[in-house]
């Protein structure tokens, strides 16, 4: 409530600064307009803009920096706000004469607007290491790394005492994204090929926006899939039939529905590929007398080699960073085992489990959840590089 | 050279024609003819798996927009239910739910009455187990809107047990009634006779779509109002501060910024930031927001900020990529009479990009809408049955809400979780609906 009229506050504060910069503009011109440096509304905008800026500003950087402060409330931050809001407001305002430069002073204003808007994303990351980083180091310095890293068991207890290695998460994850790259590769990269080199365009006006349809399919509705249909379909069909498998969510029902999901990923970033590659060497392998297949085994495929591991690679790094699926699809036990139709878990799932519900942020086996983090981060983080890396290397052959 | 050639012993020639295919060429075309396959194979697949997944969730969530309901005629005794007789809302909202046991009760005592020609076993203890625990708040919801009904006798609908719901669904049947120690089959022998009497009845409701969540052991009465409200309060949040915060950067990033390590580092970092995974945002959120800011868990707020977060490095690469589409000799000419170089950019440049801004927007809302990880570790898992007042107050999101569903025991919720995934997708599918028409309509080719 506090802060809602804050900001009505400052708003109203603006559109009088921007009215009353404007009128005293127009009559420092004295009638003639043109004898002013900017136009009238720099001169309001200028007033307004520096209000807004120095309001909010004092106001956003309170909320950051006030925890550090003993008794810190947001009413001192509000009123650090509207002191900063009046004092910009006055000299801005004062300044106001016939030869000022409004103009030059609300593009540097807009400028820095645009430079901060830009180091968002700089802020994003730095916050995103930091708010995992300290919480890791609090988790190490209660429970020994060689035991998280090299532990082969995972047993969180809330009474204390628990064993968390994370090599049972680490294998369920590579596991099943094992399976999903198993499922999706080999489907994305034939209909990649199949849609650019076979299709008659009437096809693929129609199957590629289908397959596309799937990346816009948000991960919950797979995992809904995962738990429904296919997990019950694997159990019934396969697993209990041949004596393998009891349980309806396993590595194979994640691992499959997770490959679904990648197919379009594999398949579009294919396509940008394959299309890369120069129609002249197409034509000299078909001038020789290579049949397509052969043309594009042979010539095609080998040329975008380095782009289509790329994809996989980025590929990968979709498949250990999913969560709803696995959380839905895979299980909750951490178990290191071969059997694909055996429930097991990932880094993933253990995040969300030991983060939700109630959380105690002093005990290991909540804090292991931001180590977890910080590990999938780097794994994902060094995979994309990586992937990045080989296809833009890979783009600039041919352009 | 001809002569050379001619004199080397001839090998023994294979006769063959060109209008016959030799071994080898057989085996290439076959080849062929399987690559092509194994390509058709891949894209049927795919389309397959889509279809799939359309027709399974379809026909599980399809039977959540209809819901059984038991007609009653109701007297709404006075005495109880507004003893001072002024019809005065607050002294009716005294009234505790518990003092509509009677009423109901009496009320089932007439329809077992009525339904004894059909059913002799019928009491009304049977029909109080059918009909949902949940209506005698309805009712009281109902006699409070509505004052003026207090000393009629109205016809009523109470929302139907989740096990009578099923059955009409064909969920529920006798053999797993015989199983089941929430229903009996003689409830359902008493169903059928309601259906005879037309006093059962399947329809469209409205309320899935509405009312709030409930609770574990009602999932006929659990709907996606407060869902839907949390997910949009953190739409509009997103798209508030998104799109102005990704245009901006977008602005600078291509307009302005020198080529210097600075914004080299900026690029890397926003192409990296679109591939980190969705759950480490919700840490980042738990950790920041919560934490160390102190803003309230399960809030819509929380949720919006971590979202904006997530899609901002979408828009900022579509922005980028429709701001890039503008010609240069847009801006030369603007530059030219004499505007600034801001007032080309936004007088000039932005309009023409704004077509392409909006719809990387839209797709990016979309995303957004669908995210589940995040919010999960942001508290938005939690169990709210109230509707939101503020963007501070808790809520739940639709994708959360779906995983939710699952994770309670009654298969009933399957069905709501399905429901929900309906909503959702005819959202996204508006959505990226509305992406292609101002796609179609507005992008120029220059």
């Amino acid at each position: 409530m506090l802060l809602t009229s804050f900001f009505v506050l400052l708003i109203a504060l603006c559109a009088v600064g921007y009215m009353l910069g404007r009128n005293k503009a127009a009559a420092a011109a004295g009638g003639n307009l043109s004898s002013l440096h900017s136009l009238l509304s720099y001169h309001g905008w200028n007033v307004a803009l520096s209000t807004f800026m120095a309001g909010a500003g004092v106001l956003i950087l309170w909320a950051f920096l006030g925890t550090f402060f003993d008794g810190a409330s947001p009413l001192i931050g509000v009123i650090l706000g509207t002191i900063a809001a009046l004092a910009a407001f006055t000299v801005t305002f004062g300044q106001i004469t016939q030869s000022f430069r409004a103009r030059n002073f609300v593009e540097g204003l807009i400028k820095a607007l645009l430079i901060l808007a830009s180091s968002i994303a700089i802020l994003t990351t730095v916050a995103i290491v930091l708010s995992m980083v300290f919480e890791t180091g609090r988790f190490f310095s209660q429970y020994p790394w060689q035991d998280f890293f090299f532990g082969a068991n995972w047993a969180p207890n809330f009474r204390g005492n628990s064993d968390l290695g994370m090599l049972p998460l680490l294998w369920g994850t590579l596991y099943v994204s094992f399976i999903a790259l198993l499922v999706a590769v080999p489907i994305g990269l034939f209909a990649a090929v199949y849609l650019s080199e076979y299709a008659s365009s009437k096809v693929r006006s129609f199957a590629k926006p289908m397959i596309e349809v799937l990346a816009g399919i948000p991960t919950i509705v797979y995992g809904l899939f995962a738990l429904i249909t296919v997990g019950p379909m694997l159990r019934d069909y396969f697993a209990q039939p041949l004596g393998i498998g009891e349980s309806s969510s396993s590595v194979m029902t994640a691992g499959i529905v997770m490959g679904v999901m990648l197919i379009p990923f594999v398949s579009s970033l294919s396509d940008d590929i394959i299309n890369a590659v120069p129609q002249a060497m197409r034509d000299g392998s078909l001038g020789l007398g290579a049949t397509p297949s052969e043309t594009i085994r042979q010539v095609v495929l080998p040329a975008a080699l380095p782009g289509v591991v790329g994809a996989i690679l980025l590929a990968a790094s979709r498949a250990i960073g999913e969560t709803m699926i696995v959380v839905m699809g895979a299980g909750a036990a951490a178990r290191l085992s071969l059997n694909p139709f055996e429930a097991m878990t990932t880094v993933t799932v253990k995040i969300v489990s030991q983060l939700t519900g109630d959380t105690d942020f002093s005990s290991p086996e909540t804090l292991v959840a931001f180590a977890l983090g910080i590990t999938l981060f780097v794994l994902t983080l060094g995979l994309n590089v990586l992937a990045l890396y080989i296809v833009r290397k890979y783009r600039e052959q041919y352009e | 050279m001809t002569d050379a050639s001619a004199n080397t012993p001839a090998t023994p020639r294979v006769k063959t024609s060109l209008l016959e295919l030799g071994e080898r060429t057989k085996k290439r075309n076959a080849a062929e003819a399987r690559f092509k396959l194994y390509g058709m194979m891949a894209v049927g697949t795919g389309v397959a798996a889509l279809l799939l997944l359309l027709i399974s969730i379809l026909s599980q969530g399809l039977p959540a927009f209809t819901q059984t309901f038991i007609k009653v005629n109701i007297t709404l005794d006075e005495s109880v239910l507004d003893p001072s007789g002024n019809r005065d809302p607050d002294e009716i909202s005294k009234v505790l739910t518990f003092s509509y046991d009677p009423i109901i009760n009496d009320s089932l005592k007439g329809l077992a009455l009525e339904l004894s020609a059909q059913h002799s076993e019928v009491t009304a203890d049977v029909l109080q187990d059918m009909i949902s625990a949940e209506a005698k708040g309805r009712l009281r919801a109902d006699v409070i809107a509505n004052p003026d009904l207090i000393g009629q006798t109205i016809e009523y609908e109470f929302l139907a047990n989740g096990r009578i719901d099923g059955y009409m669904k064909g969920r529920v049947t006798r053999e797993t009634a015989e199983l089941d120690g929430n229903v009996t089959p003689l409830q359902l022998d008493v169903a059928d006779a309601m259906i005879v009497e037309e006093k059962l009845e399947k329809r469209f409701n409205w309320a899935f779509i509405t009312a709030p969540d409930a609770s574990e052991l009602r999932p006929e009465a659990a709907g996606l109002g407060v869902a839907l409200m949390g997910s949009a309060y953190m739409m509009a949040i997103v798209f508030c501060l998104a799109l102005p915060i990704g245009v901006a950067a977008s602005i600078y990033l291509e307009e302005f910024a020198p080529k210097n390590w600075i914004t080299d580092i900026i690029e890397v970092n926003i192409s990296n930031l679109a591939a980190v995974p969705s759950i480490v945002f919700g840490i980042l959120g738990l950790a920041i927001f919560i934490n160390y800011m102190g803003l309230p868990n399960s809030a819509p707020i929380v949720g919006g900020l971590v979202l904006t977060l997530m899609t901002l490095p979408t828009i900022i690469i579509s922005t980028r990529a429709s701001l890039k589409a503008v010609p240069p000799s847009i801006r030369d000419a603007a530059l030219g009479v004499g505007a600034s170089k801001m007032q080309a950019i936004f007088h000039h440049v932005l309009p023409l990009a704004a077509p392409g801004i909006l719809t990387g927007t839209i797709i990016g809302l979309a995303q957004a809408l669908g995210e589940t990880a995040p919010l999960l570790l942001i508290g938005m898992v939690a169990f709210v049955n109230n509707y939101p007042e503020s963007i501070f107050d808790p809520a739940t999101a639709l994708p959360v809400q779906v995983y939710n569903f699952t994770q309670r025991s009654d298969p009933a919720f399957v069905e709501r979780a399905s429901g929900a995934i309906i909503v959702l997708l005819v959202f996204l599918f508006c959505m990226n609906m509305i992406a292609i028409i101002l796609r179609r309509r507005f992008e120029r080719r220059w």
